[in-house]
């Protein structure tokens, strides 16, 4: 098993599209002034269907020791 | 700081990319960058990333050509498959990818499309379906489905659409697929087994165009047309699983036809083997 990832955020390359928050099975993303924020960190399961799905690569996960 | 992936395979300077909110050529775009990435890094596929080619034509997804960090060569509107066959006869142990989109590979440059396949040359080609000419503001294509509204289709469209996937293993193509942005993962598995297909591969990748065709036929935002892929679109395993009743009006994922005709610089490589034979004896 691999361990705890850590979200991170671009907002400059975010363009607001809702995909990611939508499709996130915890529901812990959302659209606040056209850029996506991270609700709830303690949430997240980094499953990695935010960074999937993004069109412009603005959500990714990082392992948590970087 | 963009991901590892972003920061490996994608020209970052070019970076945000100009396609619109929730366009779904970058979803695309990322699924083959994961697929040479897993390709490269998988032993028991010894594909170089300096052997990668990709070769795009003219529209908004044919842009990927300049973000992807391979050697790349991003030509003229249709001729995607043309300049991908020389570069491919002058060098077959390149994997040469071509990246197109439902206008680039199936209207201007639909006859390219189905010699390639029927030569069973051995290109890779992943087409961004977004069903419109999204670069030249949302003109009919030949995938653009009947009754639907472009345009140039201002009360309907009348003509009846291409089903690519179909059209190419009809022509000759030994490999043929399907994919889509909401199914992500199975898309990247199914882009994966086509770069090693030995003969022609095509994967009509069912992508999203938000800006017109969405707009122009109510399909709500990229988010709606997301949920109408994954309520719609149903990945291999899970099709043959459901009732026909259940499979009715939904439409199948995955890889349709698949076999080994004979890939073409192999076989032309044999005629100029016998050649020389012939001409030294
Ligand atoms: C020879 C030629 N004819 C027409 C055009 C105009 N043109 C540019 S892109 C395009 C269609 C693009 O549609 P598609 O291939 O589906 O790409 P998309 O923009 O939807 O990704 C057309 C007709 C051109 N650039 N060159
Ligand atoms: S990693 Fe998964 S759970 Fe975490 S924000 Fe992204 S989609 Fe949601
Ligand atoms: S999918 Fe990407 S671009 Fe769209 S809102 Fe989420 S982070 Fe922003
Ligand atoms: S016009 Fe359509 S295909 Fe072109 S970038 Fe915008 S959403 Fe994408
Ligand atoms: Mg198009």
């Amino acid at each position: 098993m691999y361990g705890r990832k850590k979200l991170v955020i671009e907002p400059a390359w975010c363009k607001g599209c809702g995909i990611c928050a939508a499709f996130c099975p915890k529901q812990v993303l959302e659209i606040r002034k056209e850029k996506v924020v991270l609700r709830d960190e303690e949430q997240c399961i980094s499953c990695g269907l935010c960074e999937l799905r993004c069109p412009d690569y603005a959500i990714y996960l990082v392992n948590e020791e970087e | 700081m963009p991901s590892d992936l972003v920061h490996l395979y994608m020209r970052i300077d070019h970076l945000p990319q100009i396609w619109c909110p929730g366009c779904g050529n970058g979803v695309i775009m990322r699924d083959v960058a994961v697929a040479i990435d897993e390709l490269i890094h998988d032993e028991d596929n010894p594909i170089k990333r300096e052997d990668i080619v990709i070769v795009s034509g003219i529209g908004c997804s044919s842009r990927a050509a300049g973000y992807l960090d391979f050697n790349s060569i991003h030509t003229t509107h249709g001729r995607a498959i043309a300049f991908a066959t020389g570069i491919k006869m002058a060098n077959p142990r390149l994997h040469v990818i071509v990246l197109t989109g439902d206008g680039d590979c199936s209207a201007i440059g639909g006859n390219h499309l189905i010699h390639a396949a029927r030569r069973n040359l051995g290109l890779t080609v992943i087409c961004f379906n977004n069903d419109i000419y999204g670069m030249t503001g949302g003109q009919y294509s030949p995938t653009t489905p009947n009754g639907d509204k472009a345009t140039t289709a201002p009360y309907g469209n009348v003509d009846r659409p291409f089903d690519i996937a179909q059209l190419a293993s009809g022509a000759g193509a030994s490999f043929s697929a399907r994919g889509d942005i909401y199914h992500a993962r199975e898309t990247i598995e199914i882009i994966k087994q086509a770069i090693l297909h030995k003969g022609f591969s095509l994967v009509d990748v069912y992508s999203i165009c938000p800006t017109y065709y969405g707009r122009k036929n109510k399909k709500g935002d990229a988010v709606e047309m997301l949920k109408w892929q994954r309520d719609n679109l149903v990945p291999t395993a899970r099709y043959y699983s459901m009732s026909e009743e259940d499979r009715k009006n939904k439409k199948l994922v995955g890889i349709l036809s698949f076999n080994d005709y004979p890939e073409y610089t192999e076989e032309y490589a044999k005629i100029v083997a016998a050649c020389r034979k012939t001409k030294k004896g």
